[in-house]
């Protein structure tokens, strides 16, 4: 189970996050919806302490991320711990970030700690079906295939949730399909997600809970018959409106 | 009848066309020249009695140039080490948050650039001028060892840190421009799998960084191969010290420099040879 309590954060004077409160049960899959500029990416991103957060605090199966709690104090982890609670939280980029200097199947065994990585990093990228392309580097696959090579990454660790930031705006309309079908299969698999995105038909089908986020708050949250049909708020509304040609 | 309607009238494309590539003749005009120019000097080369190809000869393979030349490369070789460490060091420094390593890193850049070799050389060759003991012990404190600084710094010492010191200010810009040409968004990729810093430093970090750093690296080698000339102000027997004493000796100086210079050309090459499948080696990923 992931939670929010109070989640705050500003870049300078600009406070993008102005206390969010969100509660993700395990094996569920939770789309975060909302215009450009609202705070999605830096939500995400303070899960996995990607972006520390000036109030609030992230708890991942109890587990405070970025912090130990000494009194009333949240004093922060060091570089080392924060890395290792990382490894139990996969983020899936807009723009894949792949290492280009290795091919597919290193990509995927760079961050495995076993003796038999290799081994588990093709398991991994069968399961994307990607099994022909284990030893091409990133250049030489498509956008589509970068961005599966990407996730097989993330769930190489085991992860206990992964986190997906815009996984298909970086991808030609003909190749979104395949990245979706992906984490199509991971959501009926039972893994835990959180999903930044614009595809509303995904997040229709797939989306246990849809998560509206307008400058810095959730505006409003529920399953997707409730929050894409009948909006309770004029924001939900005027954004869906926009989306929904 | 205008050009425009001279194409329309061109006749419908049932047979094979044949495709003529155009032509550049003042390429071939300029080509001419450049051969004229090149078969003059080279005849030069072989006629004028000036170069005396049989000295040159008699001196190429000689066991003291020989020797000096071994000096040279030992020179080339500590300094090119203990430079890029150097380097290695400043170049986080120079990207690190706190300013004091910050700024110490960045002066030391600037004095170490602005000062020019020969005369860094002639500084650390009369250390003993300013300091005549060195010692080590507490920073202000009482000392444990202590050294007379011209038995610790002898004149090819002197040549040695004059040369490292110099080349690790020119390594560490080097290495600050790899460092900041790889994407951030490859280290953050990275920090999200939790792959630990060393490593993120060592296996994701650094391969990319090689493909900004090497070609000015090789470059800045092939620097430090020629300035080790320069140390023949501390009387060290290298290649470019050598042949003056030789030339003083005998006065054919020019037989003599293009003995030097034959070495250092040969030399260069060789650096040039290795630099290609180094870097090859680490543009694997980027070629197609």
């Amino acid at each position: 189970m992931i939670e929010l309590r109070g989640v705050q954060k500003s870049f300078g004077s600009h406070e993008v996050l102005k206390g969010i409160d969100l509660t993700v049960g395990k094996g569920s899959v939770t789309v975060i919806l909302g215009p450009s500029g609202s705070g999605k990416s830096t939500l995400l991103r303070t899960i996995n302490h990607l972006e520390k957060v000036d109030r609030g605090h992230v708890r991942v199966d109890g587990e405070l991320i970025g912090y130990r709690l000494d009194g009333t104090k949240l004093h922060e982890l060091p570089e080392r711990l924060v890395l290792r609670q990382r490894a139990g939280i996969g983020f899936v980029f807009q723009t894949f970030n792949l290492f280009p200097h290795l091919t597919a199947v290193e990509n995927v065994a760079e961050a495995i700690r076993r003796p038999d990585a290799r081994e588990r990093a093709i398991t991994e990228l069968v399961r994307v079906g990607l099994a022909e392309k284990t030893d091409a580097y990133p250049r030489q696959l498509s956008g589509g295939q970068q961005q599966r090579v990407a996730i097989a990454r993330a769930l190489a660790l085991d992860p206990k949730l992964v986190l997906f930031d815009e996984p298909t705006s970086a991808l030609d309309p003909e190749l979104v399909g395949e990245v979706l079908d992906v984490m199509r299969d991971l959501a009926r698999a039972g893994t835990t997600m959180i999903v930044v995105t614009h595809e509303i038909g995904f997040a229709r089908e797939v989306a246990d809970t849809i998560v509206f986020l307008d400058d810095g708050r959730i505006v409003e949250q529920g399953p997707p018959a409730e929050v894409l049909d009948s909006p309770k708020h004029d924001r939900t509304r005027a954004f869906l409106s926009k989306v929904l040609v | 009848m205008s050009v425009l309607s001279e194409a329309r009238a061109a006749p419908p494309a049932t047979e094979p066309l044949t495709v003529v590539p155009a032509r550049h003749p003042w390429r071939w005009v300029g080509a001419a020249a450049v051969s004229v120019l090149v078969t003059q000097f080279a005849h030069g080369l072989i006629t004028n009695p000036g170069w005396d190809w049989a000295t040159f000869a008699g001196y190429f393979f000689e066991k003291s140039v020989l020797q000096a030349l071994l000096v040279t490369l030992e020179l080339t070789f500590a300094g090119a080490v203990l430079g890029f460490l150097g380097g290695i060091v400043l170049a986080p420094m120079r990207l690190s948050r706190n300013p004091v390593l910050r700024s110490v890193s960045w002066t030391y850049i600037w004095v170490f650039r602005s000062v020019p070799l020969i005369v860094q050389l002639l500084f650390w060759a009369n250390l003993g001028y300013l300091y005549d003991t060195l010692q080590v012990g507490v920073p202000f404190g009482p000392g444990f060892v202590h050294v007379g600084t011209s038995d610790l710094v002898s004149s090819f010492g002197a040549a040695l840190l004059g040369l490292a010191l110099h080349e690790a200010a020119y390594a560490a810009e080097i290495v600050r421009a790899g460092i900041i040409s790889v994407d951030q968004r490859q280290l953050e990729a990275a920090a999200a799998l939790g792959i630990p810093r060393l490593r993120q430093f060592r296996r994701i970090l650094l391969p990319q960084a090689m493909r900004a750093i090497l070609p000015s690296a090789a470059n800045e080698l092939v620097n430090l191969l020629k300035n080790t000339s320069v140390v023949y102000v501390l009387a060290i027997g290298e290649l470019f010290y050598q042949v003056q004493v030789v030339y003083g000796r005998n006065g054919r100086v020019v037989p003599l420099l293009l003995v030097a210079t034959v070495w250092y050309v040969i030399l260069t090459a060789v650096l040039s040879f290795f630099q290609h499948y180094v870097e090859r080696h680490f543009s694997r990923g980027w070629r197609r």
